[in-house]
């Protein structure tokens, strides 16, 4: 019970990683952007080609694939990405549904289309346990570590936003980007970066969550969903919407596949659907918000 | 647009509802193409089948305005109720094409209720979420599905009674040519009614056509479930001709598909799924017969470069380097 609690926890925290920059962009630039988890995806098969062919340690990885998913993001922003701002929805979303499917398909030319192994280190494979019966808690150090490292980065994103300039900017542009121009913050830059730092933590939570989460080149497809119901679900004014919504996600999800299997999958849509239909604007929107 | 004098939305109406000698001329061809190349039945087959289900997705999304990225759901759902029908109950052609059109309508009457509120991501969530669900109960409840391994043992009985399916697919082809060509009649007819103006309306301003007392919730639950059933049906035929349902039928990849084909021939526009329809395919065929693994990073690559010059500009080459059209907003 307390296990599988354990394990819904980090896998909500991986989730939240994974969408946070995701809901960013959606909130900044009202982009419907499904090629988010292509990202992930790319993270992660940085981290096992840097592990496995150039034999890196899996510590040096993580942030390698940070900042290669974060070089991506802002190459793709600038080039394909910015003139798609103003088009409507669902030319964004075949655009971003193109992307996907670009990504599918040439991840599986040249990597092939069989599940990733990834070769933790020994230290992440140890496994201790606490209590007895039913409030058994197994802890594996490999869930801890994605727990540990999640809370941190949204302490540090927490951080981020509230405390600095760029994040009182980025703040001021996701309430009102063309006041925000007016007042001369460089809007555009400000995405940029940010979008960048989203595709990065995408990136880096693709690396993260290679082992928990399986990875192959259906991966953006299979995941596109909980991205945005972790999105549309947590609301895009703020950090702490999408982190209770991808917590809740992900112990729903953990309890749903472990109680009732045929029928997991099942309940986080009707789930979802529920929530949308009572909320239409996400559980934690603010009054009087876009 | 050249005789100014008849301004009354009646005359307006009549003179867009009538059939022009192009599109008379269109049908014929498309009749005698069918009659005349009877080595290429299947594809043609196939072609119809994804005409009917992007000319669904038209009154949906061209008409309406509504993103759905779940259609599939319904196309999904016909081909099933279809394949059981005509398994369990009653083999006829028209009478399960009947059934599945009826069950799919009244599930899309169920879910008109879940996309007339909220935003356009709320609406390609919950639609998403539709098709996700029952493409799940379909794989969960294999028993009555056949699971991963599809729907087997589906024989159709034969056409008015008389008309057997063949193996080369020559009943079957007309079969879906003719549903396609009176489903598209109605279609058009029902578009340039006053209902379909009203559409249109709620398409370009919600709120406006609301002040007008336009009841929106209604329309657009009235055109999800025609466009439901008409999913449904295109379903069933595909049901029917192959003689089986598989999971295939209810995966995301028909519903980008479609879209695709959709936004290929132009939303919003009759003939633009049809016309989409018949592109979509013929590029799959070309592209799968070079690539047979990879042809979906050449379907994705052409949505990326059709959004990026503007799905409105792609026939007109002239304005590709020109000052870019965003004045017209």
């Amino acid at each position: 019970m307390l296990t599988l609690l354990f394990d819904g926890v980090a896998y909500g925290m991986l989730l939240f990683v994974l969408a946070v920059g995701l809901a960013v962009t959606l909130g900044l630039m009202n982009f419907i952007n499904l090629a988010h988890g292509a990202f992930a995806m790319g993270g992660g098969y940085v981290l096992v080609l840097l592990m496995q062919r150039l034999g890196w340690p899996y510590l040096v990885c993580l942030p390698a694939a940070f900042v290669v998913m974060a070089l991506a993001g802002a190459v793709l922003e600038r080039s394909v990405y910015r003139p798609m701002y103003s088009k409507p929805h669902l030319d964004q979303v075949l655009f971003s549904i193109g992307l996907t499917f670009m990504a599918v398909a040439a991840v599986d030319y040249f990597m092939g289309s069989s599940q990733q192994n990834v070769h933790l280190p020994e230290w992440l494979r140890q496994r201790w346990e606490f209590g007895s019966g039913a409030w058994l808690l197994g802890v594996g150090a490999y869930r801890l570590f994605i727990i540990v490292v999640c809370v941190l980065l949204t302490l540090a994103l927490q951080a981020a936003l509230t405390r600095t300039r760029f994040g009182s900017r980025l703040r001021a542009a996701v309430d009102d980007p063309r006041v925000a121009a007016g007042l001369g913050i460089p809007v555009n830059r400000v995405f940029l970066l940010t979008f960048a730092a989203g595709s990065g933590l995408a990136g880096l939570g693709g690396a993260l969550g290679a082992e928990v989460l399986g990875l192959d080149p259906g991966f953006p497809l299979k995941f596109m969903v909980y991205f945005l119901i972790v999105v549309a679900v947590g609301g895009t004014s703020s950090i702490t919407g999408p982190l209770c919504a991808s917590l809740l996600l992900g112990i729903a999800d953990v309890m749903g596949k472990y109680y009732v299997p045929k029928l997991g999958a099942f309940i986080v849509y009707t789930l979802m659907i529920a929530l949308l239909l009572w909320r239409p604007q996400g559980l934690f929107a603010r009054e009087g918000g876009k | 647009m050249s005789a100014p004098p008849a301004l009354d939305a009646q005359s307006l109406l009549a003179r867009d509802a009538r059939w022009r000698p192009a599109e008379i001329v269109a049908w014929l061809a498309v009749f005698a193409a069918t009659a005349a190349l009877p080595q290429y039945s299947l594809l043609i087959n196939d072609i119809a089948i994804l005409a009917l289900f992007a000319l669904s997705l038209d009154l949906v999304l061209g008409y309406a305005g509504v993103v759905s990225l779940g259609h599939a759901a319904f196309f999904g759902l016909g081909s099933y109720a279809a394949a059981l029908f005509a398994k369990h109950v009653n083999p006829d052609p028209l009478l399960g094409l009947a059934v599945a059109a009826a069950l799919c309508a009244a599930f899309g009457a169920l879910c008109s209720l879940t996309i007339v509120r909220g935003s356009d991501l709320t609406r390609l969530m919950v639609t998403l979420g539709v098709g996700l669900i029952l493409f799940e109960l379909a794989n969960k409840f294999d028993d009555i599905t056949g699971g991963a391994d599809g729907l087997q043992g589906v024989v159709m009985g034969p056409l008015f009674g008389a008309l057997a399916f063949d193996l080369m697919g020559r009943t079957a082809v007309f079969y879906s040519v003719a549903t396609l060509a009176l489903l598209f009649f109605v279609v058009r007819r029902v578009v340039h009614s006053p209902f379909g103006w009203s559409l249109k309306a709620v398409r370009d301003n919600r709120l406006r056509s609301g002040a007008i007392g336009l009841s929106v919730a209604a329309r657009l639950a009235a055109v999800y479930t025609l466009a439901a059933a008409i999913a449904g049906v295109a379903g069933a035929l595909l049901a029917q001709t192959t003689g089986f349902a598989s999971l295939d039928v209810l995966d995301f990849h028909r519903s980008a598909d479609v879209l695709l084909a959709l936004v290929l021939g132009g939303a919003g526009w009759l003939y633009g799924g049809l016309i989409g329809a018949l592109a979509f395919k013929l590029m799959h065929d070309l592209l799968s017969a070079i690539t047979p693994q990879y042809w979906t990073f050449w379907i994705g690559l052409i949505l990326v470069v059709l959004m990026l010059v503007g799905r409105d500009r792609l026939f007109k080459p002239w304005t590709w380097f020109g000052p870019k059209g965003e004045a017209r907003q």
